[in-house]
């Protein structure tokens, strides 16, 4: 398939569930028990992404202190927690990678 | 300055540090959809077409494989399905708008608009001028990811291929979801959802994403009602 239909396809349906229910819920109301469900959206999302980013190593689970990007993470999440600071943990989490990659 | 402009503005600023993780992000990307043989024009059209890191991220890699057209837009889909949520969550918020302003909004509705827009609507509620804020902080990230993108592109191989830029995606949403696990149906939502996208790794077409965020949203919501039963009795 050419990749230009594809890509089209694709943002199609992005953008297709990016507004479904923005317009739906214009239209009718939405229940209270999924309205309380939401607000787990950002935690239960993000961190499905963050795991496997930070603990799969080549298709492995790695817990060992080999996994850089495990110890990196720990800190950005240490120190997100004390800081509620994003850029201050962005750069220190990137910092921390980089001189783990350097030093180990 | 007018109301709108100055809601506008705070959603640019709101938006500005998660930039920083963006930016090496869109760069990464720009770089390996080259490398994955597609046109500079392609994989530039391709962030503002789809306008989703993490699908693009993952486009580029089946296109390298020659995965079939079919596989790549049910990725797609998969991969960010998760939009539909954030669509749901923010639905209440911009009910009143008219018709474009939605279009918009959704178009822009992306992981690093969402979160500083949702923390703003629960604060404060809905304004005469929020609309501008997360508008403000769309067009940021679009901005943002654009310029990175062409970059990328442009650069190409000259990006060193063991700089972890990739590694600017978890490091942003660290800094997303930390800050908001104030409790512990919160806590409970991200750890379940987190070792179930471990556990469903393998799975095909990310459907383990999908998974584990059902997972966390179950377990969060089952646990706050627990609580609110719990001091009723």
């Amino acid at each position: 398939m050419n990749i230009w239909l594809v890509m089209l396809l694709g943002g199609v349906i992005t953008f297709g569930m990016r507004f479904s229910l923005i317009y739906l819920f214009g239209k009718f109301e939405i229940p209270e028990t999924m309205k309380r469900a939401l607000h787990y959206v950002p935690p239960a999302v993000l961190s499905a992404i963050i795991f496997p980013e930070i603990f799969i190593r080549g298709n492995q689970l790695n817990l060992s202190l080999g996994n850089h990007r495990l110890l990196a993470g720990m800190i950005a999440i240490v120190i997100a927690y004390y800081t509620k600071n994003t850029l201050l943990t962005i750069l220190a989490g990137m910092t921390a990678l980089i001189l783990l990659q350097i030093f180990m | 300055m007018k109301p709108h402009i100055q809601s506008f503005w705070d959603g640019v600023r709101a938006e500005a540090p998660l930039l920083i993780g963006v930016f090496p992000f869109g760069m990464i990307y720009g770089a390996l959809a080259l490398g994955a043989g597609l046109s500079p024009a392609a994989s530039q059209m391709m962030s503002s077409i789809v306008f989703a890191g993490s699908s693009q991220f993952i486009t580029t890699q089946l296109v390298l494989e020659s995965a079939p057209g079919f596989v790549i837009i049910l990725t797609i889909a998969v991969v960010n399905l998760r939009h539909m949520l954030y669509s749901a969550s923010l639905a209440p918020y911009l009910k009143e708008l008219p018709i474009k302003w939605k279009i918009l909004l959704s178009y822009l509705l992306t992981d690093e608009a969402y979160a500083p827009s949702i923390l703003k609507f629960e604060k404060e509620g809905v304004t005469a001028t929020s609309h501008w804020f997360v508008f403000g902080a769309g067009f940021a990230l679009w901005f943002n990811w654009q310029v990175s993108t062409a970059i990328g592109v442009f650069l190409g191989k000259a990006i060193p291929d063991e700089w972890p830029l990739d590694f600017t995606l978890p490091i942003t949403f660290i800094a997303m979801v930390v800050p908001a696990l104030k409790n512990r149906p919160m806590i409970a939502a991200a750890l379940s959802a987190g070792v179930v996208a471990l556990l469903a790794y393998s799975l095909p077409f990310k459907l383990g994403l999908i998974l584990a965020s059902l997972t966390g949203i179950f377990v969060g919501s089952l646990l706050e009602r627990r609580k609110t039963l719990g001091e009723m009795l």
